[in-house]
């Protein structure tokens, strides 16, 4: 692809950049605060001496913050992970592995990310059995058919917290009774909702929760898996004892140290930077669907504050996404076959209910801190006649 | 690792599509691809003196779909219908300055589009029987994917 926008020297980002989902850039005050990690103030948190010593505090620092902004038990819960794919593959192969024989069922919606999807079908070559909650055609996961499809064998459940293809927020209250009622665990994948809307793992009655740094505005490479007191898993990884023996190796301090203060700067800004999203979104969705034959992917309510995602008729997404990066500068996602590198359409909007043809025409827009009102109708222009132009060469 | 990204020459026939639209009453049509799976071209062509006189082209599909449909237009016109029956897949591919691997079989149908366009004119004069016309791979109802 040859145009790239990047922040610019200001902080500035060149552009219009809509996916914050994918990537988000590291706020200048999580990077101020974790850099001198990288030189001053290195240092492995396993070693003795006060090098070391003060690595550990660095670390044992930045699993409070973390614990705090998900209203967890105590930062003892928070166990550090290289990233949400990590922490679901933690959180889905070491239940599996300490309750192999109480049970051999997973049960997980139809949408979860393909990182708790695939290591559950991983585990079904292994004698393991995977169901998946059918979901409405906004993304809501079917609390009746979830409460049908549990049972004593459910060694563990998985529902995310919100989707970030389509937006819908699970009523996650609702589905930890479900789950909490038969005596059974329940995983939620929060990597999309952490520091955009409130979770609180107490509250909400999440055994194991997932979330990771780069969506809080830390830097890439960290995550962590919220491991409820009382919880047991195994570990699916061997080495050194780090994270009680859970995610082994030397910790990446300066990732994790920017995680915890991007978590704590997440926890005190989330409630205004939400509502200012939540206008954008609106502003965008409204005029979007000004377009002929475009049409709102997910919940129009449940959603979350900066997720716009839609679909147009007769033209293909990866084409849409394409004109806006070279025509307007502009970088949104989409869920179509033909942008992935496997060419399969996303599970997420055919389990929605679209067909094939419809799913290919999507695009997905992320918002984050340096969109602005003011862009909602250069966005609108820009994607009419990106779309106008498309379906001028259409064969549909 | 499958490079995603496109090449220059790619990006400039997707933006800067040549040939794009319809000839009314063409002389040749040719269909091919499927929406289920993201790609679909047609091709219409006017014959004059065996020669590829004017070629339109419209399609539904990603970048690749609409920068092969494009190359493969500009790659015909004025060739006699043995040249531009000659011309390949791979060929497009290659004046295109390459394709990603993973688009190389589901979008890189402008060659079989061609080639349906030219058939169909060959049975229009009696050149070919219809059945001799059969499809090429990836023509209508082949299954989605990479090979």
């Amino acid at each position: 692809m040859q145009t790239r926008s990047s922040p610019s020297e200001s902080g500035v980002m060149c552009g219009i950049y809509l996916d914050y989902q994918s990537a988000s850039p590291v706020d200048p005050r999580v990077l101020e605060f974790a850099e001198r990690y990288l030189t001053k103030e290195f240092g492995n948190p396993s070693a003795l001496h006060s090098r070391g010593l003060a690595a550990e505090a660095a670390l044992e620092e930045a699993r409070t913050k973390v614990a705090e902004l998900i209203g967890a038990e105590g930062p003892e819960t928070i166990v550090f992970t290289a990233g949400s794919t990590e922490a679901n593959n933690l959180a889905i192969r070491g239940m599996a592995k300490r309750n192999s024989a109480k049970g051999r069922k997973l049960l997980a919606s139809s949408i979860e990310h393909i990182s708790v999807l695939n290591p559950m079908k991983d585990l079904t070559k292994g004698g393991f059995e995977l169901s998946l909650v059918p979901v409405d055609k906004t993304g809501l996961v079917d609390l009746a058919a979830l409460e049908g499809m549990l049972s004593k064998e459910t060694i563990l459940t998985s529902v995310m917290y919100a989707n970030s293809e389509i937006g819908t927020i699970q009523p996650i209250r609702e589905v930890s009774d479900l789950v909490h009622g038969k005596g059974l665990f329940l995983h939620v994948d929060a990597t999309a909702a952490c520091g955009k809307i409130p979770v609180d793992v107490q509250k909400d009655g999440i055994d194991l929760l997932t979330l990771s740094s780069n969506d809080l505005y830390g830097p890439q490479g960290a995550g962590a898996l919220h491991v409820k007191p009382g919880v047991r898993i195994q570990p699916v990884l061997f080495g050194g004892g780090q994270e009680r023996g859970l995610f082994p190796g030397t910790e990446d301090l300066f990732a994790l140290a920017g995680f915890g203060e991007a978590a704590r700067l997440a926890k005190l800004e989330m409630a205004d930077e939400s509502q200012r999203l939540s206008a954008i979104r609106d502003g965008l969705i409204k005029e979007i669907l000004k377009i002929d034959e475009a049409y709102l992917t997910g919940h129009s309510k449940k959603r979350l504050p900066g997720h716009a995602s839609f679909r147009f008729s007769r033209i293909e997404g990866e084409s849409i996404l394409l004109t806006l990066d070279a025509m307007f500068n502009i970088q949104v996602s989409t869920g179509s076959a033909c942008s992935s590198r496997t060419l399969e359409p996303s599970h997420v909007l055919l389990a929605i209910g679209l067909k094939h043809e419809e799913a290919h025409g999507s695009m997905v827009m992320t918002l984050g801190k340096h969109n602005r009102p003011d862009q909602i109708p250069i966005i609108a222009r820009a994607v009419d006649q990106a779309v106008q132009r498309l379906r001028a060469i259409s064969a549909l | 690792m499958a490079q995603i990204g496109y090449s220059k020459k790619v990006m400039e026939h997707f933006m800067n599509p040549r040939n794009v639209g319809v000839i009314e009453n063409p002389d040749g049509y040719g269909k091919v691809g499927n929406p289920v799976c993201g790609d679909l071209m047609e091709i219409f062509i006017k014959v004059k003196d065996d020669r590829i006189d004017d070629i339109k082209f419209r399609t539904f599909g990603c970048g690749s779909a609409i920068a092969v449909s494009s190359m493969v237009t500009e790659m015909a016109k004025g060739k006699t219908l043995d040249e531009a029956m000659k011309i390949t897949r791979k060929d497009v591919a290659d004046e295109l300055e390459g394709l990603p691997p993973q688009k190389m079989h589901c979008s890189n149908l402008g060659a079989d589009a061609l080639h349906a366009a030219i058939k169909d004119y060959w049975v229009k004069i009696g050149k070919i029987k219809p059945e001799e016309a059969k499809p090429e791979a990836g023509e209508e109802g082949e299954a989605c994917g990479t090979e």
